[in-house]
């Protein structure tokens, strides 16, 4: 504690413990439809985390998250359809009836088990991430073409998910919130939303804690010299495709994680999770929020949102319009984002600008310098 | 004859027709230091592509250690013990000099050791040494972005050196430097050989008249000839092609 005071890092420390402050009081202060909507946005502030650590960190910009939150919302879903169907013909979700299919197709069969929902939730979006990331990694395929292939893979999806109605419903989705869990309770009741939101809270302080020890030591230092300068790495005798599939894979169980989450709060997933528009949107949370500054994803996420359900509520057409705007500010006037500018010398600059603060007489380099020939 | 640590035979490298390298040999044995020149275009980077696995040759082999290093990837060559610095000095700028120095003598380079391990009492006092060698040890923590060019070009090489390579390959480490800075990084390459085998590539004569070692002209992707630079100055062959042109800067 002290140390972090000494380190001037007390800001961060603050903000930490506000947010905190937050999630602890939250549920005693909202209302269960905006405490449900908070919980929401912590869903997808998982789903950021992830891009923080594949763009902010490593330099991969992917456009196709969409694919793996979704992969991990119909993970969760088709085990809460199966939960609610034993009692119906067929004991299979009711929609199956209505293209005339009366058998389980095979891939719904495991998902019969909790474990094994609770594993796929996040295992299928890692595995196909890592598979995909691989094929295009080993490849030397970089940059702005990474970013091409990714929106390609999510359009491939989304038109192949909103084309199967005789397997996953289809364009309309699967519905979770009438699922009967743990005896009597409904999914969509004011309880139940209460202890998704507190399990949303918990994972995404988890998930910040494990992704902070991740890019701390080492290993996150590989990933900024691969964001910095990816050949030169090889050279020094680093395997970066190694690197990238790895992060790569846990950014995609990540947002698998963050779309079931999303999914039992919304109480739908279909496949308008995996639109272009929406996983852009997930790199404008990063990008406001701060690149390569992972409670930047977190506010980034939660925030945007926020101002969104506030927006479209009070003016409905403007919102794409403002976030648009956002975008375009944050690229020109912050390319570091909120939290990297508050990191910097961002407030400095602007109190100088203002005439609060003093300016600095001489350049920082040269004192230092000067003090280095006193040494020698 | 003692064996060689690196062996380069009748290698030749062909982009869409045109020869970059065309039936090279050259063999170094260990502990050398060797000098290559040649004027512009004669194939001194496509021939370090060549060793250092970028570029796969045409023709030929490149043997290290008794061992080709055809079809290896480039990480596996640096591990096998070749370590290469670019012409412009390449450092990982949002790392600190330490941080870079760390992920040169970090060791096995996998994602789960880097993850659960730290550095070893020895390794960072290797960081440390290293650091001292090129003077750089009151900007540990600074970003290597914000070093001067010539430092920058240090650190590089300490780097290279960190990684604990049989061969290192140093292309143009000279380039932009002032003339202080080019007599102390002679000295520093003069002092690596021996231990390791260095390979200088540069343009400056002076420079390679200074490291008092065996030279090997490249001329249009072919060895024209090798020997201390006096000799080579006398040399009609590279009088005519190299020198020729640029007698008053020899």
């Amino acid at each position: 504690m002290f140390q972090a005071f000494q380190q001037r890092r007390w800001p961060l420390l603050l903000l930490w413990v506000l947010i905190v402050a937050a999630i602890v009081a939250a549920p005693s202060v909202l209302p269960v439809f905006r405490l449900n909507l908070l919980g929401r946005f912590l869903s997808l502030a998982i789903v950021a985390l992830g891009i923080d650590l594949i763009w902010g960190f490593t330099g991969l910009l992917s456009l196709g998250q969409g694919i793996f939150f979704a992969l991990g919302g119909y993970a969760a879903a088709m085990y809460l359809q199966l939960n609610s169907s034993a009692g119906l013909p067929n004991g299979i979700p009711e929609f199956f009836s209505l293209y005339g299919v009366d058998s389980l197709p095979f891939f719904w069969e495991p998902f019969r088990s909790p474990v094994f929902a609770l594993i796929a939730i996040w295992l299928v979006p890692a595995l196909l991430a890592a598979l995909l990331g691989n094929l295009v990694f080993r490849n030397r395929i970089k940059g702005v073409y990474f970013s091409i292939l990714t929106q390609a893979a999510l359009l491939v999806f989304f038109n192949f998910f909103n084309g199967q109605q005789k397997l996953i419903n289809g364009t309309n989705g699967l519905k979770t919130d009438v699922t009967v869990l743990f005896g009597q309770m409904e999914l969509g009741s004011a309880e139940m939303q209460r202890g998704f939101f507190w399990l949303t809270a918990i994972v995404v302080i988890l998930v910040w804690m494990v992704l902070r020890w991740v890019v701390r030591g080492r290993f996150g230092d590989v990933l900024i010299a691969i964001r910095d300068d990816e050949p030169r790495l090889r050279f020094a005798g680093y395997n970066p495709t190694l690197f990238k599939t790895i992060v790569f894979a846990i950014a995609g169980g990540l947002a698998g994680i963050g779309g079931a989450l999303y999914t039992v709060q919304s109480g739908i997933v279909s496949p308008q999770y995996m639109t272009v528009p929406f996983s852009i949107e997930m790199v404008i949370w990063v990008a406001v929020g701060g690149r390569g500054t992972l409670v930047g994803a977190i506010l980034g996420a939660v925030s945007i949102m926020y101002a969104k359900s506030l927006v479209s509520e009070a003016l409905p057409q403007s919102w794409q319009f403002i976030q648009g705007g956002l975008f375009i500010l944050v690229v020109t006037a912050l390319p570091e984002g909120v939290i990297g500018w508050c990191q910097g010398d961002g407030p400095r600059n602007l109190l100088t600008r203002l005439g609060v603060s003093r300016r600095i007489g001489t350049y920082p380099r040269l004192e230092m310098d000067a003090k280095e020939e006193v040494n020698s | 004859m003692t064996t060689a640590l690196l062996e380069l035979r009748q290698i030749s490298v062909s982009f869409d027709g045109f020869m970059a390298l065309r039936d090279l040999n050259l063999s170094l044995k260990p502990g050398e230091l060797r000098a290559v020149i040649g004027p512009n275009g004669a194939g001194k980077t496509t021939f370090l592509d060549v060793i250092t696995g970028k570029l796969r040759p045409t023709e030929g082999d490149v043997v290290f250690k008794g061992r080709s290093l055809l079809g290896m990837p480039e990480h596996r060559i640096a591990r096998f013990g070749i370590g290469r610095k670019f012409q412009s000095p390449r450092v990982f700028e949002n790392l600190s000099v330490r941080e870079n120095l760390a992920l040169a003598v970090s060791l096995p380079k996998r994602p789960l050791s880097l993850l659960t391990s730290d550095l070893t009492a020895t390794q960072r006092d290797r960081i440390d040494h290293l650091m001292e060698i090129v003077a750089l040890q009151q900007r540990a923590n600074q970003m290597a972005g914000s070093l001067s060019h010539g430092q920058k070009q240090w650190l590089e090489i300490v780097m290279l050196v960190g990684q604990a390579p049989d061969l290192l390959l140093v292309d143009e480490p000279v380039a932009g430097l002032t003339d202080e800075e080019t007599d102390l990084t002679a000295d520093l390459l003069k002092s690596l050989a021996g231990d390791h085998t260095v390979l200088v590539i540069e343009h400056d004569m002076e420079f390679i008249r200074r490291l008092e070692t065996q030279v090997t002209v490249l001329h249009q992707g072919h060895v024209l000839c090798e020997g201390s630079m006096d000799q080579i100055q006398r040399d009609p062959g590279v009088i005519e092609v190299y020198l020729g042109a640029t007698e008053e800067a020899a």
